[in-house]
C-alpha cells in the first residue's frame, strides 16, 4: 500500500502475561477502541512502527505527485488541466497532514525528508512506474487512488489519534481522485479506436503494479501481527487486494476493457474473483531501488529540497529580522 | 545544516457562528505565511471562514498523567446536571 511492508518490532505479539502493567493498560485502551494521543504513554515499538508507517505514507503522497505532475502541462483541455492540478495539490496536502501526524511522535520534518532522500525510508512502489500517455493519468486515478482508498478507509479507525484524523481528512478527498480518473478512462474507452487502445494499454501496464501496492501476502508476518494488535494495520494485505479486485473487475467491464489476466474468473463458491498474483520478484526489485523510475523520482525530490534551501533560509532570516525589529520597538 | 521553520497549530472557523477548531499543524517562517499556507493546506474546499495560527511552542497542555487530579473534582458533582432533579410530570416542561 502507500505504506508497504512496514517493519514492526519483529517480535511475536506479547501475551498478556508477558506484558508489563503499563503495556497491559495500553493494550486494554486499544482493545476498548480508545484513541492514543501523542502525550500518552506508549511502547517504544508502537512509536517507532508508527513513525515508519506514517512517514512512508507521507513520502508516498509527496512522491506520488511526480508521475501525475508529468502531465499537468500537457493535459488535453484547460478543464482537465485544472482538475489534475487540484488533484495533485490534494496529494501535497495529504503529505502535509501525514507529516504533521508523524511529528507528534517526536521526529522532525527535516529528519523525515532527509531519510527519504538518503533512501533509509521508502515510498510506495507504484510511483516508480512512468506515466507514458494521458490514459495513464486516468488509470492512476482509477486504480492507484482506488487501491489507496481500500487501505485508507479502514485506517480511519486506527488507534493513534493524529493518524486517524489525518486519514479521515484524506478519505474525504480521495473519492474525487478516483472518480476523475475513471472519468478520463470512460472518455478514452469510448473515444476513437486509438484512444481506446491507449486506455487498454494503460490498464495493461498499471494492473499488476496496482495489485503490488497492497504488498506481498502477510498472513504469516510477525510485523503485521503486531501492527494489527496495535490497530495500526486493520486488514491483511490479501484481504485488501481481494476487495480491490472484486470492486475493480466490474468497473473494467463497464469500460469495455480487458484486465490483463487470462486466469481471472469469478468463483461462485467463494463469491470472489480468482486472479493471478503479480510478479513479486519485480516488486522486490522495485522496492530495492531498481524500478523504471526510482532514480528519477529521488533525484526530483533531492533537487526540490536542495534548490529550495535558499528560500527556506531566506524567509526564516527575514522573519527573524522582523521579529527582532518589532521586539525593539 | 539550516534551521527548521517553526511549527504552527492551525485553528479554523468552519462556519459563521461556530468556534475555531484545531485541524492540524504546518511549518512556516512567520505567522502571515502560516495563514497563507493554512489556507492552501486546510481550506481547499471552502472549509473555513477564518483562520487562527498559534506557534506550537506557545501552547501549554495539561499532562495525561494528571488527568485524574485535574478532572476528578467534576465527577462527583452529578447535581450540576439537570437530570439530577426529579420534577413531577404535572409541573410541565422545565
Ligand atoms: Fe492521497
Ligand atoms: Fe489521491
Amino acid at each position: 500500500m502507500y505504506a508497504q511492508m512496514v517493519k514492526s518490532t519483529g517480535e511475536a505479539v506479547k501475551s498478556r502475561e508477558e506484558m508489563t502493567p503499563e503495556e497491559r493498560r495500553f493494550q486494554d485502551r486499544i482493545d476498548a477502541g480508545e484513541k492514543i494521543e501523542p502525550k500518552d504513554w506508549m511502547p517504544e515499538g508502537y512509536r517507532k512502527t508508527l513513525i515508519r508507517q506514517i512517514a512512508q505514507h507521507a513520502h508516498s503522497e509527496v512522491v506520488g505527485q511526480l508521475p501525475e505532475g508529468n502531465w499537468i502541462t500537457r493535459a488535453p483541455t484547460l478543464e482537465r488541466k485544472a482538475i489534475l492540478l487540484a488533484k495533485v495539490q490534494d496529494e501535497a496536502g495529504h503529505g502535509l497532514y501525514l507529516y504533521c501526524a508523524a511529528e507528534t511522535l517526536g521526529v522532525s520534518r527535516d529528519e523525515l525528508t532527509e531519510r527519504l532522500l538518503d533512501g533509509s525510508m521508502k515510498y510506495s512502489s507504484i510511483f516508480n512506474y512512468p506515466t507514458l500517455t494521458w490514459a495513464d493519468i486516468g488509470a492512476v486515478g482509477w486504480l492507484v487512488d482506488g487501491a489507496a482508498i481500500m487501505n485508507q478507509v479502514p485506517l480511519q479507525r486506527t488507534s493513534f489519534g493524529p493518524y486517524s484524523r489525518a486519514m479521515i481528512r484524506i478519505c474525504k478527498e480521495e473519492s474525487f481522485h478516483q472518480r476523475q480518473g475513471y472519468d478520463i478512462m470512460l472518455k478514452m474507452a469510448r473515444g476513437t479506436e486509438a484512444q481506446r487502445r491507449m486506455a487498454q494499454d494503460a490498464l495493461n501496464r498499471f494492473w499488476y503494479p496496482a495489485l503490488m501496492m497492497f504488498g506481498p501476502s502477510d498472513k504469516d508476518s510477525v510485523h503485521s501481527a503486531q501492527s494489527m494488535a496495535w490497530k495500526i494495520k486493520i486488514n491483511t494485505n490479501d484481504e485488501l487486494r481481494q476487495k480491490f479486485v472484486d470492486q475493480t473487475v466490474p468497473q473494467a467491464e463497464y469500460l469495455g476493457l480487458t484486465i490483463p489476466d487470462p486466469d481471472l474468473k469469478f468463483n461462485e463458491e467463494t463469491g470472489h474473483y480468482d486472479f493471478t498474483q503479480p510478479d513479486w520478484e519485480e516488486f522486490f526489485q522495485v522496492v530495492s531501488g531498481n524500478g523504471p523510475c526510482n532514480a528519477e523520482r529521488l533525484e526530483a525530490r533531492r533537487r526540490a529540497w536542495e534548490d529550495g534551501a535558499w528560500v527556506r533560509e531566506g524567509l526564516l532570516a527575514h522573519a527573524e529580522k522582523r521579529a527582532a525589529r518589532s521586539a525593539a520597538e | 545544516m539550516s534551521k527548521e521553520w517553526p511549527l504552527w497549530e492551525i485553528f479554523i472557523r468552519g462556519q459563521h457562528g461556530m468556534s475555531h477548531r484545531h485541524v492540524g499543524s504546518l511549518h512556516a517562517p512567520d505567522a502571515e505565511t502560516a495563514i497563507l499556507n493554512a489556507r492552501d493546506v486546510y481550506t481547499r474546499r471552502r472549509e473555513g471562514v477564518s483562520i487562527w495560527v498559534v506557534k506550537s511552542a506557545d501552547i501549554t497542555a495539561s499532562s495525561p498523567s494528571e488527568k485524574g487530579p485535574l478532572f476528578e473534582p467534576s465527577e462527583s458533582k452529578a447535581y450540576r446536571h439537570p437530570t439530577f432533579f426529579d420534577i413531577p410530570d404535572e409541573v410541565g416542561a422545565m
